[in-house]
């Protein structure tokens, strides 16, 4: 019997071989910078629909750039980060009165409960390693959506309604009010902003290289004396502190929570925008977060895809094996493979 | 960078491709009918009838209503209440339909009226029996052609009454289907002198009964009713024959409870009772003529399901009769929908001011692959709509 | 509670962990031996049971025939599903198998919606195990029910006798302490990696099959299952068959008394449970051995 972490772990890593994610990208800080200011300009060119559509890419983008910082950069694979998009959610739901509520009391509260839960998890689950990590990460994950979906306290399987979005009142003065349109849009697209330059310098700190040098070689790193596990808990924190983020934004989109945010099916449709993308790059979480939206978009879309759009669960399923199977990679892989093809 | 631009060029063209505007028109053109029912998953058998009765009674109607052309927009809302605001959002704003129907899941319907509410779209709801929304959700542009949940639990529990039922047991899944229909029951059961002494709940879809049937078997109640729907209906009523426990405590619930489901029930459902607005053999020309043109054009029996989809279109009909298909008056539109009698093939039934079928609930017995019709449990029933403010 | 009805919940318990276990053992053979995380267990799962109601009409009464007719199909179709899929799994990190596996699920739950379409149905026992005996009372505990749980100890044992007294066994245990080891020794290891596989898909079908008339057939039955037998591997050891069976019972028994005392969390109560045996034991309860 493989006891996991002798052979198995020479052989099958948790996350294979990977470009080293402090490492300067193609273009630096210009390329995400212009796309920023391309999609704040959107609004004038796109219909309310298109406007939806962006403003859930964006928050799945947040979504993806959380686990990027655990799965891409510590290599820790977790199958329940949706449990922390979950918790910040409901935080968010549950503290909002029928008169609504302010931002000043959401943002921290959702970040906050994620980030203890995901402290609670993190301190069990880091005493595990490999294949056992990824399963108890995935039982916490379904510990947090049995408590959602069968508790009174949680709201039953149907969810919870959030009917007045939060505001931002300073000094009587309305600054920010997401049952706006536009102000969720820019809301959203700030957070995105505001999280890709966190976690990009928090990488590039002396922080990210520990967290480098853990995916890497980790018993070497304990063979040189570092203690490893409140590096790895940390950014298993932080991680799940930002996935409360989006939990918070997705609730005020929808107008509503639902116990299936928690489940593992989220969990793993986030592994799937990181490896679409490409693990190992925050570029690749967003552009990941991009492609899977779009293509299940495209795949249940009738207008394009007539008869064969009700049977999407298969199209999408063999696209994901085929693109896993030929695009270890993802889609930024692709593409420094093209440059290379293109270069010489 | 080739890769990145490359990338993100491929990805332009998806989101084009995928937010595709089509433009819509008020009182000419055809009417955009935006079908939002699951297609996938355990109901699509129920999303699947209900489309075919809406588009048998267009096709009766000349593939007209309201003397316009009826253009179809589809959504599979897989039964994923998380799912449901962008689902109907991909109708109401991507597709800019005028009229939503929809849909089977009680929780992806209270999004819909939810949205419907906020967009001020018209909806017409074929099956979902959610209380709230011909209660605290209810508005004048929402419509129900089925139940709501609380109606046949409320006759099964009068029915319960006159059988001299003093001491009851309710068993269902923990989500607002099951709680309301046994409310219902429940409500119905005291009206007639009796009381339920335990609710038993597992939670959604959870099939486990063995627990659950063993407490039963424990407290030894005059009568059990239980709301269950598909797999869960299924495997319940063959465990609680299983068990033995059909010998000695009747089970009683609503329809759903052996609607769609006998083939599979088998010998364990024999000659039990439900209650629900519609039996397959109701002896009328209009349910026989129904029946008849069902099985014609898709070649399968129709249901209960079927029957609410063919009322759907029905309501809206005279809606858009009433205006000559002109969607912009849309007050007269929405008072004709409340207005009128619908000659459904469950008998002649009208639409409470809350927007819910106020209708006779037969009592059924389950004889072969059939409910058939015993009576009427109770006539003209209409839901208390409480916290509506219509 | 009286004595009458916690025997029963006891019978209960133990019914459905020893179900859950013949789930679990195939699991935890293609885990611990091919260190393959496979999602779509579950999907072999609702295999085994939408055979029991294929073969029915054509196998009537003869219920040991279509159960072998069965698992013999399940089996070779676990061999042709190592040979065309999994086997590239292998060199793949645990994340790339979780996703592969993932979109497998999507896959099949697709195939047999078209297929078989997504209509419940119904499964009866064979006549001769219809009925059952009085329990104190008002209940009667089906045969059907202890005939499940007594050919799911059969299977244990069979497996049990298998794995560590026959020649293919040792060689199953050899390949998992040191897979390159017995290469080097000239055993075929994708042979025998193929052989496991189809075993471990055949006990899940098995499992389906004898589960139908009790769960009756319906779609999403395999992802119901799938996530509690994690549950039960990883309490128990990855590769660890006696763990399998000892967290088998054990989450038999939290699941069934959790239900009845505490009916709100009782959804919890297994991941609690694992929690627990985690912060005590990280690796399972069973380290090492069959």
């Amino acid at each position: 019997m493989a006891s996991d972490a002798g052979v198995s772990d020479a052989v099958i890593a948790d996350v294979g071989a990977l470009p080293d994610i402090g490492r300067r990208e193609a273009g630096g800080w210009l390329v995400p910078a212009a796309a920023a200011l391309v999609v704040a300009a959107l609004p004038l060119a796109i219909s309310p629909y298109g406007q939806d559509v962006v403003v859930r890419i964006a928050i799945y983008a947040i979504f993806a750039l959380s686990l990027e910082l655990i799965v891409g950069a510590a290599g820790l694979v977790s199958l329940g980060h949706a449990a922390f998009l979950g918790i910040g959610a409901y935080a968010t739901v549950l503290a909002s009165s029928d008169s609504g509520a302010s931002l000043a009391l959401l943002v921290p509260l959702a970040i906050g409960a994620a980030a203890v839960y995901a402290l609670a998890v993190g301190a069990l689950s880091l005493r595990t390693r490999g294949v056992y990590f990824i399963m108890v990460t995935l039982a916490f994950a379904q510990m947090a959506y049995f408590v959602a979906h069968d508790t009174k306290a949680g709201g039953g399987s149907d969810g919870i309604f959030l009917y007045i979005k939060p505001t931002l009142v300073v000094a009587g003065l309305t600054l920010v009010d997401l049952g706006q349109r536009l102000h969720l849009y820019y809301a959203v697209l700030a957070a995105l902003v505001a999280t890709y330059a966190f976690i990009a310098l928090l990488l590039g700190s002396r922080f990210g290289h520990a967290l480098a040098g853990i995916r890497v070689n980790e018993q070497r790193m304990r063979a040189a004396g570092f203690a490893t596990t409140p590096y790895k808990l940390a950014a298993f924190v932080i991680a799940g502190a930002l996935a409360g983020l989006a939990g918070l934004l997705l609730a005020v989109k929808d107008g509503a929570v639902n116990p299936e945010l928690l489940s593992w099916h989220e969990s793993g449709a986030v592994l799937l925008m990181l490896i679409f993308g490409g693990i190992g790059s925050l570029r690749g979480a967003v552009i990941g977060a991009v492609a899977f939206t779009l293509l299940k978009e495209l795949f249940q879309s009738e207008a394009l895809l007539g008869p064969l759009a009700s049977h999407w669960q298969l199209t999408l399923g063999l696209t994901i094996i085929a693109f896993v199977a030929a695009l270890p990679r993802g889609l930024i892989g692709l593409g420094a493979r093209l440059r290379g093809a293109a270069l010489g | 960078m080739p890769s990145t631009r490359h990338t993100l060029a491929a990805l332009a063209t998806l989101f084009v491709a995928s937010v595709s505007l089509t433009a819509s028109a008020q009182s000419t053109g055809p009417i955009k009918i935006g079908l939002m029912l699951p297609y996938t998953g355990t109901y699509a058998g129920l999303g699947n009838a209900i489309e075919n009765g809406f588009k048998l009674y267009v096709q009766e109607q000349g593939g007209k209503l309201g003397g316009r052309e009826v253009q179809y927009f589809k959504v599979d809302d897989e039964s994923e209440p998380s799912k449901a605001t962008d689902n109907v959002n991909k109708l109401i704003k991507r597709d800019n339909v005028d009229v939503l129907v929809g849909t089977v899941h009680s929780g992806v319907a209270l999004a819909m009226a939810k949205a419907a509410k906020e967009n001020n779209t018209l909806l017409v709801i074929p099956n979902a029996g959610a209380d709230a929304i011909t209660g605290p959700l209810c508005s004048a542009n929402i419509v129900r052609s089925s139940f709501s949940n609380w109606q046949p639990g409320y006759a099964m529990g009068v029915v319960a009454g006159t059988k001299g039922i003093k001491r009851a047991m309710t068993i269902t899944w923990a989500y607002a289907a099951g709680t309301e229909s046994t409310k219902g029951f429940t409500e119905g059961l005291e009206k007639g002198g009796g009381k339920v002494v335990k609710d038993l709940t597992l939670p959604f879809p959870n099939v486990e009964f063995q627990a659950l049937l063993t407490e039963i078997a424990a407290q030894k109640p005059d009568a059990v009713y239980a709301f269950f729907a598909g797999g869960g209906a299924v495997k319940f009523v063959k465990d609680y024959a299983a068990a033995g426990l059909n010998k000695t405590i009747p089970l009683y619930g609503p329809g759903f409870l052996t609607d769609g489901t006998l083939e599979a029930q088998g010998a364990s459902a024999q000659n039990m009772l439900t209650t629900l607005h519609y039996a397959d053999n109701l002896d009328t020309p209009r349910n026989n003529n129904f029946r008849k043109a069902y099985a014609i054009a898709f070649k399968t029996q129709p249901d209960v399901y079927a029957v609410q989809g063919y009322d759907a279109a029905q309501i809206l009909a005279a809606g858009l009769k009433a205006v000559n298909g002109d969607l912009s008056k849309r007050d007269a539109l929405t008072a004709a929908m409340h207005k009128i009698t619908v000659d459904s093939p469950r008998g002649k039934f009208t639409i409470s001011p809350a927007g819910n079928p106020v209708q006779d609930i037969y009592l059924r017995e389950v004889k072969g692959n059939n409910n058939e019709f015993r009576s009427v449990a109770v006539k003209s029933l209409s839901d208390p709509a409480r916290g509506c403010k219509l | 509670m009286d004595l009458a009805t916690f025997l029963v919940q006891c019978l209960n318990a133990v019914q459905y962990g020893l179900l859950l276990f013949l789930v679990a053992s195939g699991l935890t053979l293609i885990f611990g031996i091919m260190g393959v995380i496979n999602l779509a267990h579950g999907s072999f799962y609702m295999l085994g049971a939408y055979l029991a109601f294929a073969l029915a009409p054509w196998f009537g009464d003869w219920f040991f025939s279509r159960l072998l007719v069965g698992v013999v199909l399940a089996a070779a179709f676990g061999y042709l599903l190592e040979w065309i899929f999994f086997s590239f799994l292998y060199e793949r990190d645990h994340l790339q198998q979780v996703l592969l596996t993932y979109a497998l699920i999507l896959v099949f739950e697709e195939m047999r919606s078209i297929l078989v379409g997504n209509d419940v149905h119904g499964v009866t026992a064979p006549s001769w195990l219809a009925g059952g005996f009085r329990l104190g009372g008002l209940m009667e505990y089906p045969w059907y029910r202890v005939f499940a749980s007594v050919a799911c100890l059969v299977v244990a044992l069979a497996l049990y006798a298998v794995v560590n007294r026959t020649r293919l066994g040792m060689m199953i245990r050899a390949g998992a302490s040191n897979r390159d080891m017995v290469r080097g020794l000239g055993v075929d290891i994708r042979r025998l990696y193929r052989i496991v596989f189809a075993g471990g898909v055949a006990l899940a079908a098995l499992a389906g099959m004898i589960a139908a008339p009790l769960s009756s057939v319906y779609p999403g039955m395999g992802s119901s299952v799938l996530i509690v037998c994690f549950v039960v591997v990883v309490i128990g050891g990855i590769g660890s068959i006696t763990g399998a069976l000892v967290a088998s019972l054990l989450v038999g028994v939290v699941d069934t008394f959790g239900k009845v005392f505490f009916a709100e969390w009782s959804g919890v109560g297994i991941y609690v449970l694992m929690a627990v045996i985690l912060v005590w034991r990280p690796e399972g309860l069973m380290k090492r051995g069959f």
